[in-house]
């Protein structure tokens, strides 16, 4: 059985116990072992980096310590966990003058970055641990029928050089999961492009102007729901539907589900366990469709 | 004269500070072809920002009007600028780096200054009320893990990360 540190980040545990449930029962019915270490804190994302690079990577190299200490490679399911925690794991294992500069920052909370651990993206940990057949044979429920239009998001794709997981301009890793599950991934216009989410709180008017676009050309699409990686995206495109509606009278109602629970779905866990309520727009769509 | 007059107040040696910090190594690089521009998805939605022109306005040493300004707060880091550009300038990470110089000259968002006191009080910029964290058991979760609250102050603190945001409480 693979173990990993579950690197749980804040906007999951804070708001969406919808993406942790599934996330937890996907990853153990695959025979993916989660291991909650004690004291982690924030991964330090473009928010804190905004305000001090130097202190982010010293926060995210803080955090790998505690799965260096534990044996354990991380496993993330927020895209900005993955990109802050890469971000300082790759490059410092690259950087000998400025890991010893982190380290001497580390020190003063007892400390040491070794640079021994990798950091993954959930999506990386079932292709690497699972794989696209064995996942296949442990879908009970396939989604037939169901169209999904896959979100990637940008940071867990972007910046390539440090994440790794796939082409980021043609990636094709999430719509192979998605039809792994029996669904049909579907093209839609612009799909690489940013939900805004990072600039809700600063802009709220270009946050949701990109969100807007993005909810128009999954519609146009034909999709039934959105598959997301990341809770930020979440939030920007299932609670940004009612501000989308309220703002420029648009009503889209496309339900947005994290991959996870797609998966969750397709593993035939009872959608009652899942805590589907916690969705803004209803995912009762999805589930008569499915069912 | 005219001439003259610009070359006064011009401070070419913003771009060596950009340069010199954390994300901004690669600035000099950037020889203004605008595949960044035409990458962006905010510029494509507003002129208020166009990451093409925050570089050359720190090329061309005019640090007040980047860091002043409201521009350097709108790139929503999707990094599609740095994917594309052909001269390997690190577009996002040397806006990092502008916001952080804006901050420590005083120059920061209201959002921003409630994400460090979140930082700094809960040890996550999404705080974990306790009606969320006593729902968890009902739901099916397990309890959370303590939070590294300590370690990280100690971390804030030997970066001055604390001192600035007293500085932004002072503003």
């Amino acid at each position: 059985m693979a173990s990993y540190a579950l690197f749980l980040g804040c906007v999951i545990p804070a708001r969406q116990p919808n993406y942790e449930l599934s996330a937890r029962k996907s990853l153990a019915k695959l025979g993916i072992e989660l291991v909650d270490l004690a004291n982690m804190t924030c991964c330090a994302p473009p928010p804190v980096q905004s305000i001090d690079l130097e202190t982010s990577l010293a926060v995210a190299a803080y955090n790998i310590c505690l799965a260096e200490e534990a044996d354990l490679n991380l496993i993330t399911l927020c895209s900005g966990c993955f990109e802050s925690l890469s971000m300082a794991n790759v490059t410092l294992k690259a950087d000998e003058q400025l890991k010893a500069k982190i380290n001497r920052i580390l020190s003063q909370a007892g400390k040491e970055f070794l640079g021994s651990r990798e950091v993954k993206h959930y999506l990386q940990v079932l292709m690497d641990d699972v794989g696209l057949k064995r996942l296949k044979q442990s879908v009970s429920k396939p989604l037939n029928n169901l169209k999904v239009a896959a979100f990637y998001g940008c940071h867990a794709l972007r910046p390539s050089e440090l994440l790794k997981l796939d082409d980021p301009e043609r990636p094709s890793l999430l719509e192979n999961l998605i039809e792994t599950l029996g669904a049909e991934s579907v093209e839609y216009r612009n799909k690489l492009k940013c939900c805004g989410g990072l600039l809700r709180g600063y802009s709220d008017d270009l946050a949701l102007n990109l969100a807007r676009e993005k909810l128009a050309n999954t519609t146009k699409a034909g999709a039934d729901c959105i598959a997301t990686l990341c809770p930020f995206c979440f939030v920007a495109l299932d609670i940004g539907q009612i501000q989308v509606k309220a703002k420029f009278q648009e009503t889209y109602d496309m339900p947005v589900l994290h991959y996870s629970e797609l998966l969750a779905l397709a593993l035939g866990i009872d959608p009652k366990e899942l805590a589907l309520q916690t969705h803004k727009i209803k995912t009762d769509k999805v589930l008569n469709k499915i069912s | 004269m005219e001439h003259e007059r610009e070359e006064k107040t011009i401070s070419l040696a913003f771009s060596d500070v950009v340069k010199s910090r954390l994300g901004g190594e690669t600035i000099t690089l950037c020889y203004q072809c605008g595949t960044c521009a035409s990458s962006c998805p905010v510029a494509k939605i507003t002129p208020r920002f166009n990451p093409r022109e925050i570089i050359k306005l720190s090329l061309l040493g005019e640090k007040d009007e980047v860091i002043s300004g409201d521009a350097i707060w709108l790139c929503c880091s999707c990094f599609n600028c740095q994917e594309r550009c052909p001269q390997k300038v690190e577009i996002a990470d040397v806006i990092y780096a502008l916001r952080n110089i804006a901050l420590k000259e005083g120059f920061i968002p209201n959002i921003y200054s409630e994400f460090a006191s979140t930082l700094l009080n809960d040890g996550r910029i999404a705080k974990v009320s306790r009606f969320v964290e006593n729902k968890r058991p009902a739901l099916g979760l397990p309890p959370l893990q303590p939070t590294g609250v300590d370690a990280l102050r100690k971390i804030l603190s030997a970066t001055g990360f604390d001192k600035l945001q007293q500085k932004k409480e002072g503003v």
